[in-house]
């Protein structure tokens, strides 16, 4: 009898590939840095103060101020903190609203075929017609100012890519065998779609969702320069935004930290992304 | 079926998707969003004040017509009026095109014959040390902010150094190149990163398919195969991905325009939003979805001309 090692589920494996890399390895621990970073920023552990004069105005970094201080004499690195907390916050949620969507729609689409699949193709082929700049801004400009309104516009124009990802995926599995069974077996349609063919498919979520994380966390700092993203918390965009008169002054301190801050939880992001694609898609595996 | 009838075809399926783009907008901005003549006569209006503007503005008509007047205006691309400036809006247009053409045109074309170069580089050294740093400053180029470019660019090089214009623009041929150098170099800077690891990836596609085996077995060198094979097959998803790009040029980039205090398309817009100038703003996203509608079915035709294993029907 020939006895075979038991098979590694997909995701235990895709762990055990992870874990391989140094460098992924880096980007994890970057992640769950600024994960705690942004938790213990929420619960008001630290930089809760952030809004306190804690020095002269705009004092250049120095073992007091280790990153200076901006025109009202805040702690530059209490800003970078709290604006951990609104940069993962947006990450996180623009990555969950997204992901609804355009799971929903995909799976209903692919699934169901026929008319409704013809009007979600429909619906977002529209929506990816229109440049996603523009879209977020008339969304911002409905919605108003103020962290909901990054979350819901971002979340809204993000979802395409997967959603059609997702249908096409789902299409594919619909008429495989095992979903044959599973409905000979008496499972609904619902049944088949969330625990049968659902779970093949959340690779490409996870993919996905490491992007728009990203991509969320960069859109937003393009939103606070044009005035529709946060108003009262110190944001990196808002940070990056002021820097356009305090560069002619030579104060480059907001600038080049907050830049900082989001270039490396971006940079974990896309080696996290890159990583997670080459474990989870045997198409591209060995490139 | 010929290529004519197919054109016709493609340009008809288009209809629905642009009727779809209008309702979207439409929706946003006639239903959805608040009353605009709050805004535009500030704190202090009458309601007689505020009735009479939305008389003026047709705001008062059924939303129905209303919407029937977007839908006239997409397919005459006659948008009326600015509200905050009353110039025509296509006149607007067309003097913002012009500029942000002259930046965007050299500064796609430079970008994207330098990522392509780069990503047959790399794919050529692939798993080398030349094709893994490429690869890693593609990422790290994409994980900076657009903003920090754009600041420290113009900070350094125009500002301390002095090399550059640091904001402005002159119209006509020769006058307008000092003011686009380095807004265009911001340019290639952003987009070579994504480009880079894209071609690279379609690139090494191509790489694993059996007839790269079939000319390696026969005894081609790496080179050409690379540049006379592979390049070749190579070309229709670059050319998809190029032409797919071409509509946000004429809509230009926002950010870098309005940086650089370039007159165009994407600084008017800027403008528009800070004005809550709503009839440019749903022009131009009215018509930077048309062109990307137009040039996806342009991308479809050339498929069909470049690869004859794609169907007509």
């Amino acid at each position: 009898m020939i006895v075979h090692p038991a098979p590694r589920s997909l995701w235990r494996e895709t762990l055990r590939q992870l874990f391989q890399k140094k460098l992924t390895i880096v980007a994890l621990v970057v992640i769950f840095t600024y994960t705690s970073v942004a938790l213990l920023a929420h619960w008001g552990l630290i930089a809760g103060s952030w809004n306190t004069e804690v020095g002269s105005s705009y004092a250049a970094p120095s073992m007091q101020h280790w990153l200076g201080t901006d025109i009202f004499g805040r702690s530059v690195l209490a800003k970078v903190i709290k604006g951990t907390e609104v940069a993962m916050s947006v990450g996180f949620s623009v990555g969950l609203i997204s992901i609804t969507i355009g799971v929903a729609l995909g799976a209903l689409a692919g699934y169901l075929g026929g008319i409704v699949d013809e009007c979600i193709v429909w619906f977002y082929t529209t929506v990816a017609s229109i440049p996603s700049i523009m879209l977020l801004i008339a969304l911002t400009f409905i919605l108003g100012k103020g962290i909901l309104a990054v979350y819901i516009a971002l979340g809204m124009t993000h979802w395409v890519d997967l959603c059609r990802l997702i249908r096409g995926e789902v299409k594919r599995h619909r008429d495989r065998e095992y979903v044959q069974a599973a409905a000979a077996l008496g499972a609904s349609h619902l049944r088949r779609l969330c625990r049968h063919i659902l779970p093949n498919v959340l690779h490409i979520v996870v993919v996905c969702f490491s992007l728009i994380f990203q991509f969320a966390i960069k859109s937003e700092v393009i939103l606070s320069y044009l005035g529709l993203g946060m108003q009262d918390s110190p944001s990196w965009g808002v940070m990056i935004d002021d820097a356009r008169v305090e560069l002619t002054r030579g104060i480059w301190w907001q600038l080049t930290f907050a830049t900082l801050a989001m270039f490396l939880i971006v940079l974990a992001f896309n080696i996290l992304s890159d990583a997670l694609r080459d474990a989870l898609d045997p198409k591209l595996k060995g490139k | 079926m010929s290529i004519y009838h197919y054109t016709v075809r493609r340009l008809f399926y288009a209809i629905p998707i642009l009727i779809g783009v209008t309702l979207v907008i439409f929706i946003l901005f006639n239903v959805v969003a608040g009353d605009p003549t709050l805004t535009l006569l500030g704190r202090y209006a009458t309601l007689q004040q505020m009735a009479e503007l939305r008389h003026e503005l047709g705001l008062d008509k059924p939303l129905l017509l209303q919407y029937l007047d977007t839908l006239r205006s997409t397919f005459t691309l006659q948008f009326g009026r600015s509200w905050s400036t009353n110039q025509p809006i296509s006149q607007m247009i067309q003097v913002g095109a012009y500029a942000s053409l002259t930046l965007s045109v050299p500064a796609f074309v430079l970008a994207s014959l330098l990522s392509i170069a780069m990503a047959l580089l790399a794919a050529f050294f692939r798993d080398t040390l030349l094709d893994r740093s490429l690869v890693v400053i593609s990422v790290i180029m994409m994980s900076v902010s657009v903003l920090a470019y754009i600041l420290f660019g113009q900070w350094v090089f125009a500002y301390k150094l002095g090399w550059f214009e640091i904001a402005g623009y002159e119209y006509g041929f020769p006058y307008f190149i000092p003011y686009i150098i380095l807004p265009a170099m911001i340019w290639i800077v952003l987009s070579i990163g994504p480009d880079v690891r894209f071609y690279r990836t379609i690139i090494l596609d191509e790489v694993h398919q059996d007839y790269v085996r079939t000319a390696r077995a026969k005894g081609l060198a790496n080179r050409t195969i690379l540049f006379k094979h592979v390049l070749k097959n190579a070309m229709i998803p670059i050319i998809t991905n190029l032409v797919t790009q071409i509509p946000s040029l004429i809509l230009g980039a926002l950010l870098i325009e309005s940086f650089f205090g370039i007159p165009g398309l994407g600084n008017i817009t800027l403008q528009a939003i800070n004005n809550s100038d709503f009839p440019v703003i749903k022009a131009m996203t009215i018509l930077s979805s048309m062109l990307y509608i137009i040039f996806n079915v342009i991308t479809d035709i050339l498929y069909t001309l470049v690869d004859p294993r794609i169907k007509l029907n």
